[in-house]
């Protein structure tokens, strides 16, 4: 490093260090190390211990919660990038004004308020709403559809959510791409589909993994739209995180819930810190 | 090109359909806050009583209260923390423990929230009976959690913009003399200041907006405007909800336009000056 003053530089790693060091990864040693304890009547409701019964009663009752959020995680990013690959791609060829306000409209509903985007859905999927009410008044259904508090309307909600992190970075990738290999590929006679296969595809799959990876690793653990949206059927691992700890008062049992989901997660992580690293030019 | 006959065609429908699945929620939303009838669903008539009702509504008041309190400082603090982290990731290529670090700045911004709330509560509740603090869980342990995780974001704006950031600055001003110190204050920090800007705004954002994290590590003394929204919506649907969302989307509209607005009057500005000195 030139000419930065030593004191500086050790502020400026020191600070943030401690700070997540004791706000981030203590914290974490302390699931750890809850969730090895005995559920108790007392304030705090846990008593100390190194039992694996909480390891255990995950293992016969819960496995299946966390296979279903894993389906409906991926199930979610799958669509969200099939919907987002052709908005980003729209964007990244737009004219240059254009460009900037449709990029700014995808991070609009981002900065208001996720609750009420998830409520906002309700609204529209439940018997007497928007949809069902169209379908109804034009004959193509007698009775109305079972569109809300189910898998269906999960997916739905976790799509919409996410779309913003699918799109943002496929569009970081699309952009960079260089013109004329579209049209070198398009003049040696290449057809649409073969460019796009052949040449786009392939250059933009940093941009659909880091896509992936945004949405995929915070919907397995997405708590709002579960709870919200989804009905007795769908149970996903942060719903049932919040049911162990706000309705049973089981803290032991939900920090089990959170390292087996930490372990489960581990993997993914660190494939989007190799990403993220890569993103940043020396 | 690709494809110049239907491709466009194409790209038209992708953003159209993209769009209106991104807005026709909330354009629902902002519709039926001026709807007359209780019933969310049937139109009746044009009417802003549920806006009375909402301002009548002390629970909501109090909350957005508290939770205004809690984003302006949860933001602040993520902006140093994040500026701290974002230049030593960009500027210090080496040094112990980068990997670690390198980590936790980037775990936060996927980890579930349940995980996060859940660990910050039971920090919380163990510091309390090792040291005695905090006394009790609040505004300041709200504050706490939100800082640390809008900190990440801060800095991986800061990260990006100071890659694009012309170094020869900090060296000139460097080989006329000044201090690091100065140097970083007074050229590095105006350099990257859309970053710190928009850093700080989303870092505000993401407070407000933030349900799971505060509901873990609140107390009985604090709730936050997303806590009374969510244990209303749980209830059943109601028009007042509705009016709040609307409320919300035009501050952020008009905090988002005015953040536009000043960044394009520096760029003007910046590159007035930069005629003139050149």
């Amino acid at each position: 490093m030139t000419g930065m003053g030593a004191g500086l530089r050790r502020f400026l790693i020191g600070l943030p260090f401690v700070w997540l060091g004791v706000f981030f990864l203590l914290p974490l040693a302390i699931v750890a190390a809850i969730s090895f304890a005995e559920s108790a009547d007392a304030i705090p409701p846990f008593k100390l211990d190194w039992t694996l019964a909480n390891y255990r009663a995950l293992c016969t009752g819960c496995l299946s919660v966390y296979t279903s959020s894993l389906a409906l995680a991926a199930l979610a990013t799958v669509l969200c990038l099939l919907t987002g690959y052709p908005v980003a791609f729209a964007i990244a060829r737009a004219p240059g004004v254009w460009r900037q306000l449709l990029l700014f409209l995808v991070m609009l509903p981002f900065w208001t308020s996720f609750l009420i985007r998830v409520y906002a859905w309700i609204a529209i999927l439940q018997p007497s709403g928007l949809i069902n009410r169209v379908l109804l008044a034009s004959g193509l259904i007698e009775q109305p559809l079972p569109l809300l508090y189910n898998a269906f309307s999960v997916t739905l909600g976790l799509v919409y959510s996410y779309l913003p992190f699918m799109i943002l970075p496929l569009y970081g990738s699309l952009s960079r791409l260089d013109e004329s290999l579209i049209e070198a590929a398009a003049d040696l006679g290449a057809p649409p589909r073969r460019v796009f296969l052949d040449v786009i595809l392939p250059l933009s799959l940093p941009g659909v993994a880091a896509g992936c990876l945004l949405v995929f690793i915070p919907a397995i653990g997405e708590f709002v739209i579960p709870d919200l949206l989804g009905g007795p059927g769908t149970l996903m691992v942060g719903k049932m995180l919040w049911q162990e700890f706000f309705d049973n008062v089981d803290w032991p049992a939900a920090a089990a819930i959170a390292m087996a989901l930490v372990v489960l997660l581990t993997l993914p992580l660190l494939v989007a810190q190799r990403f993220l690293e890569r993103e940043d030019p020396a | 090109m690709i494809a110049r006959r239907g491709g466009g065609l194409f790209r038209l429908s992708a953003l159209f359909f993209g769009f209106a699945f991104l807005y026709l929620p909330i354009a629902l939303l902002v519709l039926y806050s001026f709807n007359g009838s209780r019933l969310v669903t049937v139109w009746g008539g044009f009417s802003i009583r549920w806006y009375g009702a909402l301002i009548d509504n002390e629970k909501y008041r109090d909350a957005a209260l508290t939770s205004l309190e809690i984003a302006v400082m949860a933001a602040t603090i993520a902006l140093v923390l994040g500026t701290c982290a974002g230049f030593a990731m960009n500027r210090f290529r080496r040094f112990r423990g980068r990997l670690v670090f390198g980590f936790m700045l980037m775990a936060p911004l996927v980890v579930p929230e349940v995980i996060l709330g859940l660990s910050l509560l039971l920090l919380f509740v163990a510091a309390q009976s090792w040291i005695g603090w905090p006394a009790s869980r609040g505004i300041v342990t709200v504050t706490i959690a939100h800082a640390t995780f809008a900190a990440c974001f801060v800095a991986v704006l800061v990260r990006a913009q100071l890659t694009v950031f012309d170094r020869v600055l900090e060296e000139a001003a460097l080989d006329l003399g000044a201090r690091p110190l100065a140097v970083f204050w007074r050229v590095t920090l105006p350099g990257i200041s859309p970053a710190l800007v928009s850093g700080w705004l989303l870092a505000f954002t993401l407070s407000l907006d933030d349900l799971v994290v505060a509901s873990f590590v609140s107390g009985p003394s604090a709730t936050t405007l997303p806590m009374a929204v969510y244990s209303s919506v749980r209830i059943g649907v109601t028009p007042e909800i509705n009016a709040l969302a609307t409320v919300f989307l035009g501050i952020v509209f008009v905090m988002v336009a005015l953040a536009g607005w000043l960044m394009a009057r520096q760029e003007r500005r910046r590159l007035a000056t930069a005629t003139v000195t050149a």
